[in-house]
Parts: C-alpha cells; structure tokens; sequence
C-alpha cells in the first residue's frame, strides 16, 4: 500500500503530514484528537541525516505539543550501509533517535507503530521498535535477513533452514513470525482508523513482548530467563 | 577497599575472554554469577540448528563490586559467536537492566563485545536487542548509570551499536572498534570500493578508539589494560549521571547536527581530525595512547 492510501483509510478526518525525501512528519487528526505521525517511505534506508531528521521532530513535538501521541509508519530496508554513515559514527544517531523517543514516553507521549511496508534490523531498531505497541499490516515484511543470505553467512543447507522455518517462527522473514514472537503486538488487517483509535484508547503498559512471545509460543525462554535474572537479589548469586 | 591504581596491571582487554575481563576488573573475589554454566541455560535455536551451544549462552551477568561499590555487571563473550545476541543471551541483559531498577547499584558495568544480533535466530535476536534498548533506558531513567566497556577481537556492531550509544558514558581502548555495520558487511553488500575490510589501517581510523574519541562518540580512551578500564570505570563513576532530559537531548541534538554540517562531506577520518586543527593527523594512528591524548587535549569533546 502507497503511503498516501495508507494515511487516506488511517486518517479519515483529515491529515497534515508531509512527505519530504522519504521522511514523513506531521500531524492528523483521530476521534482520539489530534497526533503527531512520523516515519519513512520507499523503503527508505536510515542514515545519519534521517535519523536527524526524525529526532528534530520528536524533540519538537514534545516541546511544542506535550502529552501529544506519536504515531510511527514504519517503511524502511534498514540502515544505511556506507563507509561515510559509519565515519559519522551513524549508531550516534540512530541511539538519539531512540533517546529523544523515550524520553518522549517518559514525558507521557504514547508511542505507535504501524509497519505498512517493510521493517528491516537497525531501521525498525531506531523508531518503530521503541513504540509502547507496535502493528503491521498484513503484507508488511519484516525481516532482518531472508533465508538464502542466512544459509550463506551461517554456511547452513538452504532446505534445512526452510523446513526449520515452518517449526519456529525465529529464523524466516514475515510478519506472522514477529507477531508469534512478540515483535509484533497484533495485525491490523481492515478498519484502519478504528483499530487506531482503540490503541490509542489503550494506556501504556511497559514492554510485554516478552509476556507476548510466550503466550504466543514463539519466543518460550526470553520471559522466563529475564524474570530468574531479577529474582536475583544481592545474596542469591 | 582497593586501591585505585588497579590491582592487576598487566593483563591486556583485548585478549581476555569475558569472564578475565570481570575478575580482573571488579574486586578480588566479589563476582558472584547469575545464572551461571551450571544452570545449562543454552539457545533452543541453535540446538535445531544442531549448532555447538554455550552453557552461558554467550554472556555473563552477576552482581560485584568496583572500589567496594555494588554494581551489576555484564559481560560478552566474543569467542561465542562473535558476541551475537539471540533470545537467551539477550534476555540475561534484559533481566540484569531490569534489575538494576529494583537494586539501585552504583552502576551497571556493560562489557560490550557483539557483531549485534545473531543471525542463527535472527528474528528473535532482534527483538531482544531493541528489549535491551528499552530496559537500558529505563534503568537510566530511574537514575542508574550505565557505563559501557568497549575493547574485545569483535568490536561493537549491529543492534548492540545502538545500545553502546544509549549508555550514559563510554570506556574504550585503541584497538576497540564501535560501529553500526561492519566493514565486512558493507564491503558484501556494497562492493570493496565503498569500503575494504581487508583494509585495516582504514578500518582503525573509521571505527577505532582513538577516531571514536575525537568525534566525541566515547567518553575515555584508553591502555589496552584491564587496571587501565577499571581506572577509568571508577573516574566514571565520580561523574554527574546524564539524565534523558528534553535539554539533555537538545544539546545531544545540537552537537550531532554539528558534526554533520562540519564533516559531512569528509571522505576519510584523518579529514574530519584536520578539520579539528590537528596537527600532522597522518601520524595520529601512530601515537601510543599518551601521546595521543597529549596531542588531541585541545580538541572540545562532545558530551565528555
């Protein structure tokens, strides 16, 4: 889906958001009232002035319209992969992003995420996984590498991996397998505008992809482990 | 109580494994593991694989102290896949941050050595490394210093790139390197003319201590000595903590927005080093570490 059909069935009441270079910022307004919505196009690749970019947004949303929520849409290949980005000292930036995000949250912004195109590894890292809920649409590809560049760096059988595949949802793409681990909050299949306004209806509620990859059976050890490591008090060492 | 000058001058960063690095960095005989190789807590993903499996998953975490001070500390094991974090190993991280919130120690000690997230259970590695982020900063935001350690054969890469620049403050010695991508992997993707990983000279002054210094990206640059990292972890510690505040961020914005006008165009490290009036930035990548903090004290540090 284009990201103008996007905004058109999310925003039914009407948007202002801009679409320069691949970056989206603005606002829209939702029967839960009026919210900031940032995020990327084309598949955009997120390099040092993206990140930027998003983060000169978020610090003026909180400055100038505090409490407000922050939609992400999340459409990214991940980062960009050049020698200049990683002179920059690109991870930098992407981390300023995360950190203007959360401090955000910690101001009392609710943050959202809607994956409608794809989410890629340190792209999806540097916004749309900091939200308090993150959705995708049905064809939302979500990845970090897909089954033959794996079979190459892991120098496991292509066959092998694919037959795994269908056992656990950890190493094929897609957004079945993320929604199984916990990455994913729900899908949001039809009534866009409606299935916005109940998350922003909902409150914040710490991070539960953990609770959520359990339930869901995808990740069984992530919940469990972290809870035996905060049992921990200074004498059970 | 220790004494400040390290007790264990001698033993180099670099070549230790993840557990050397905490024992010759905390108190003698304070470390005291959390859910240690006896527990045999090992990845289900790799085991489908029918890949080799640690009893630690790759990681170390438990409680110690530093000058007598509690602190929690975590450890990555780089001679297991390269550091990578799957759903275990990131979940011990996950625990020992959420932790820190209930314990309230000195710090949070994060010896970080991780190409990022590990490819054999991808999926689930990166979603436990953006868990990371988000508990890290959370133990921040309740005023918990997080200080990383950076100086292992592997670097800091990937996702755990990202969490190294979430912490409060960086340590790191001349052969650490920190990073978002890999050579390697720009190199495989983009082609030896974007950038030669074989290449190691270049591959220092972009991604190694002293450039990571110079551009403000760390806080302390130095030996690659244990007693020398412990040294500087203790200096750390003396230091204000850095709140997430709006103006925390502002200036944080400010300095990167910066740095991209300035050197945005610099093709190469030593460039971006001219432009910050140094002299002779040729011989930089030569200097033993003294020489080099002699050198380079003039330069205005971000965020040091």
């Amino acid at each position: 889906m284009t990201v103008e059909a996007l905004m058109k069935q999310l925003f039914p009441a009407g948007h202002a958001v801009q679409i320069q270079g691949d970056i989206l910022t603005g606002s829209a307004m939702t029967p839960k009232g009026t919210i900031a919505v940032m995020g990327t196009a084309n598949h955009l690749a997120v390099g040092v002035e993206t990140a930027l970019a998003l983060a000169d947004f978020v610090l003026k949303v909180v400055r100038e319209w505090p409490g407000r929520p922050i939609l992400m849409l999340v459409d990214t290949q991940g980062q960009r992969l050049s020698k200049r980005d990683e002179l920059l000292g690109i991870n930098g930036y992407l981390a300023h992003l995360v950190k203007c995000l959360e401090m955000a949250r910690l101001r009392g912004h609710r943050l959202l995420s809607l994956v409608y195109g794809e989410a890629v590894s340190g792209g999806f890292l540097s916004f749309g996984l900091m939200a308090d809920e993150i959705h995708a649409l049905p064809d939302a590809k979500v990845r970090v590498m897909n089954l033959p560049a794996m079979a190459r760096i892991t120098k496991l059988p292509l066959a092998m991996l694919e037959e795994l595949s269908s056992a656990s949802p950890s190493f094929a793409p897609g957004v079945e397998n993320f929604l199984q681990l916990g990455g994913v909050c729900s899908i949001w299949s039809d009534m866009l505008s409606e299935q916005l306004a109940n998350a922003l209806g909902r409150q914040a509620a710490g991070d539960q992809r953990r609770q959520q990859g359990l339930q869901r059976l995808g990740r069984k050890l992530a919940h469990q482990v972290s809870q035996s490591v905060t049992a921990c008090g200074p004498g059970d060492g | 109580m220790s004494d400040l000058s390290g007790r264990h001058r001698g033993h180099s960063y670099y070549e230790a494994n993840a557990r050397g690095r905490i024992t010759h960095l905390l108190d003698a005989g304070s470390f005291r593991e959390i859910l240690g190789p006896t527990e045999r807590l090992t990845s289900p993903h790799l085991e489908l694989l029918g890949l080799p499996c640690a009893f630690d998953d790759g990681i170390v975490v438990g409680h110690g102290r530093i000058d007598g001070r509690q602190v929690l500390i975590a450890s990555q094991e780089g001679g297991f896949m390269g550091g990578a974090v799957g759903e275990v190993h990131g979940a011990k991280l996950t625990g020992l941050l959420e932790l820190a919130v209930q314990e309230r120690p000195a710090a949070v000690l994060l010896l970080l050595e991780s190409g990022g997230v590990r490819l054999h259970e991808a999926n689930a590695g990166l979603i436990a490394i953006s868990e990371i982020i988000r508990a890290l900063l959370a133990a921040r935001a309740a005023g918990i210093p997080v200080i990383g350690l950076i100086g292992g054969v592997y670097g800091c890469f990937g996702g755990m790139g990202i969490v190294a620049r979430c912490c409060d403050s960086l340590i790191i010695n001349e052969e650490g390197r920190l990073g978002l991508s890999g050579p390697d992997v720009i190199e495989t993707t983009m082609g030896v003319e974007e950038f030669d990983a074989a290449d190691r000279a270049l591959v220092w002054r972009t991604v190694g201590g002293k450039h990571r210094l110079l551009l403000g990206e760390v806080q302390r640059l130095v030996e690659d000595d244990i007693a020398a990292f412990r040294s500087a972890a203790l200096e750390t510690l003396e230091q204000p903590i850095q709140d997430l505040s709006l103006e925390a961020l502002e200036a944080e914005h400010q300095a990167l927005s910066a740095r991209l006008t300035d050197y945005g165009s610099c093709q190469d490290a030593t460039e971006i080093w001219s432009q910050l009036g140094l002299h002779d930035p040729l011989q930089l990548p030569l200097l033993d570490i003294q020489s080099f903090l002699k050198a380079t004290c003039k330069i205005g540090r971000e965020g040091a």
